[in-house]
């Protein structure tokens, strides 16, 4: 080191007076810019000077903190995954709750709107009187003006009945007891679709699901809108008893509890006309029952017509009388008439002929309880063998 | 030292030195003709006599380190007076005075022919780093005037033959 500065003393004595000078300068140059008054040039040469060491040293700390944060931070990343799958696997299951408590809430929401939906569809009438006998399940209402027969009457508990006489002060109503009367109805959870009828001890029945569903105690079944007399959604009544058919067909004797009481009524309220639903209770869209049907029949082969069915249709056609007054029969071929030709939920499940019972829809014979009444109950049109 | 370029042997070359007034009074005169005295008589602006004072002390030391701190002294002091950034002249007679005396170290500066064509490759030379550290540094143009700048040298080159001469009694050899 020694010899280096002897040796080159004269250009190191040089270099540090030059340099001196350059200093001496720079701190007398404004920097050149817009402005006359700039910085010296001694701090712009500093600070040019000082720059590369200072980012090169910025950069070198911002590389040993990004990668310690980095590998601190992937820790914390797999822990944070594990907890957030957890987190994700309970909000799956608390998602699959809160869907059924959405699509329940809007059921339940539609059944409570629709006195606001109907009010102006419907005439409050007040109960003056009833049938008189045990047997009898009509009640008379003082309203008469502007009712016609097959009016719906309901209260905010639930259906009612329907018109069926008006008088010049009064009007008839037929209860959803009556044996006589007939309404399409839903059951809430299940989404099975039957027939309600009432007997001659005033129970209420659903008819029409199969035996393989599973219909609980306690479900409530509401009008499913296809019998363009009761609006969709409102309340018929609670499930209280489900049981094997008496006459030995495929189908549930389900009992129902009337969700509106029958013999305490005091007002009513009388649909006068049926208004198109803006709020689905489902969240799908309405597809046509015929569609439904084909969806679900997509392996049943259509059977082809022969000689002998076309008379036997034909036949059963031609004895087929008119009634002035519905029975029960006549009641259901028009219900289910009713259903195919209206809009149906997505998620109504009329088992007339289920996937899950193949055997029952596609070979009868093979099923005991498959007999030709309950094979002409499931067809109408189609006569018994 | 490599005595390879050099006109004399290392033995033959004399080193010379100046007394403490000689060595004060003589740039500090330079400077006040220069500065002062230029402004009466106007043809000495030609002349750069703290350069020539400059080289000759450069020359006759024949030492790098006092000649570069020479130039250093007499160029800051010119800029000083002078009202221009100090460190213009100062850095570049700093580098004249480094490179006269490295020069003096290998050839024979005591022939006024070679003062002559020293003085006059210096001055262009002076000139030169003049206008690069202006241009550089200060960020300042200077118009570059060749005749100028060659007459200058010219004149200066004659003037330190004439000058040298008259200062080669101030020196006394080492």
């Amino acid at each position: 080191m020694e010899n280096f500065f002897s040796r080159y003393k004269n250009p190191l004595v040089l270099m540090a007076v030059l340099f001196i000078q350059v200093i001496a300068l720079a701190t007398q140059v404004k920097a050149r810019g817009p402005a006359a008054e700039g910085p010296p040039l001694i701090r712009v040469w500093t600070v040019t000077a000082i720059t590369p060491f200072e980012r090169a040293l910025i950069a070198t700390s911002h590389f040993f903190r990004n990668t310690w944060n980095g590998y601190v931070d992937l820790r914390k990343v797999h822990r944070q995954n594990r907890d957030l799958q957890e987190e994700l696997g309970r909000l799956r299951l608390e998602n699959a709750r809160l869907k059924t408590d959405v699509e329940q809430n809007r059921r339940l929401q539609a059944l409570l709107d629709f006195k606001e939906q109907y009010v102006g569809q419907t005439i409050a009438a007040q109960v003056i009187g009833s049938g008189g006998s045990e047997q009898s399940h009509v009640i008379y209402i003082d309203k008469h003006k502007d009712l016609k027969p097959g009016m719906a009457v309901i209260t905010p508990d639930g259906i009612v009945g329907k018109i069926k006489e008006v008088y010049p002060m009064s009007s008839q109503v037929v209860l959803i007891s009556d044996r006589d009367s007939g309404a399409g109805v839903i059951l809430e959870n299940s989404r099975l679709q039957g027939v309600l009828h009432g007997s001659d001890l005033g129970d209420l029945r659903v008819d029409d699901i199969m035996s393989d569903e599973k219909v609980d105690v306690g479900e409530r079944v509401m009008t499913s809108g296809g019998d363009r007399v009761y609006p969709k959604g409102l309340p018929v009544g609670i499930v209280n008893k489900v049981g094997q058919d008496s006459d030995g067909g495929p189908f549930l004797s389900i009992r129902l509890k009337p969700a509106a009481d029958l013999n305490r009524l005091e007002e009513v309220l009388v649909v006068t006309s049926i208004a198109e639903r803006t709020q689905s209770a489902s969240s799908e869209q309405p597809r046509r029952a015929a569609d439904i049907l084909a969806q679900k029949l997509p392996s049943i082969p259509k059977p082809t017509p022969t000689p002998e069915h076309a008379a036997a249709k034909t036949a059963a056609a031609g004895s087929a009388k008119p009634s002035g007054s519905p029975t029960p029969a006549a009641g259901k071929k028009k219900t289910e008439a009713l259903i195919t030709a209206s809009p149906a939920p997505a998620t109504a499940t009329k088992k007339i002929a289920s996937p899950k019972q193949p055997a029952a829809a596609e070979t009868p014979e093979a099923s005991p309880s498959a007999t030709p009444e309950a094979q002409q109950r499931r067809d109408p049109e189609k006569p018994p063998r | 030292m490599s005595p390879v370029l050099s006109l004399t042997s290392r033995e033959e070359i004399e080193v010379h030195q100046f007394s403490w007034p000689a060595s004060i009074g003589i740039p500090l005169l330079a400077l006040f003709v220069q500065i002062f005295v230029s402004r009466w008589f106007g043809f000495l602006r030609i002349f750069d006599f703290p350069l020539l004072v400059t080289i000759f002390f450069a020359v006759a030391r024949r030492r790098p380190i006092p000649g570069l701190l020479t130039g250093a002294i007499i160029g800051t002091l010119q800029d000083v007076f002078a009202g221009t950034k100090i460190g213009l002249n100062g850095i570049a007679k700093t580098m004249i005075g480094y490179l006269a005396s490295s020069l003096g170290v290998r050839i024979d500066v005591d022939n006024p022919g070679s003062r002559f064509l020293m003085t006059f490759a210096f001055c262009l030379v002076h000139r030169i780093l003049y206008m690069v550290i202006a241009l550089g540094l200060v960020g300042t143009r200077e118009p570059w005037l060749w005749a100028h700048t060659l007459v200058s040298a010219l004149a200066n080159g004659l003037m330190a033959v004439v000058l040298f001469t008259g200062l080669d009694r101030l020196k006394y050899r080492v």
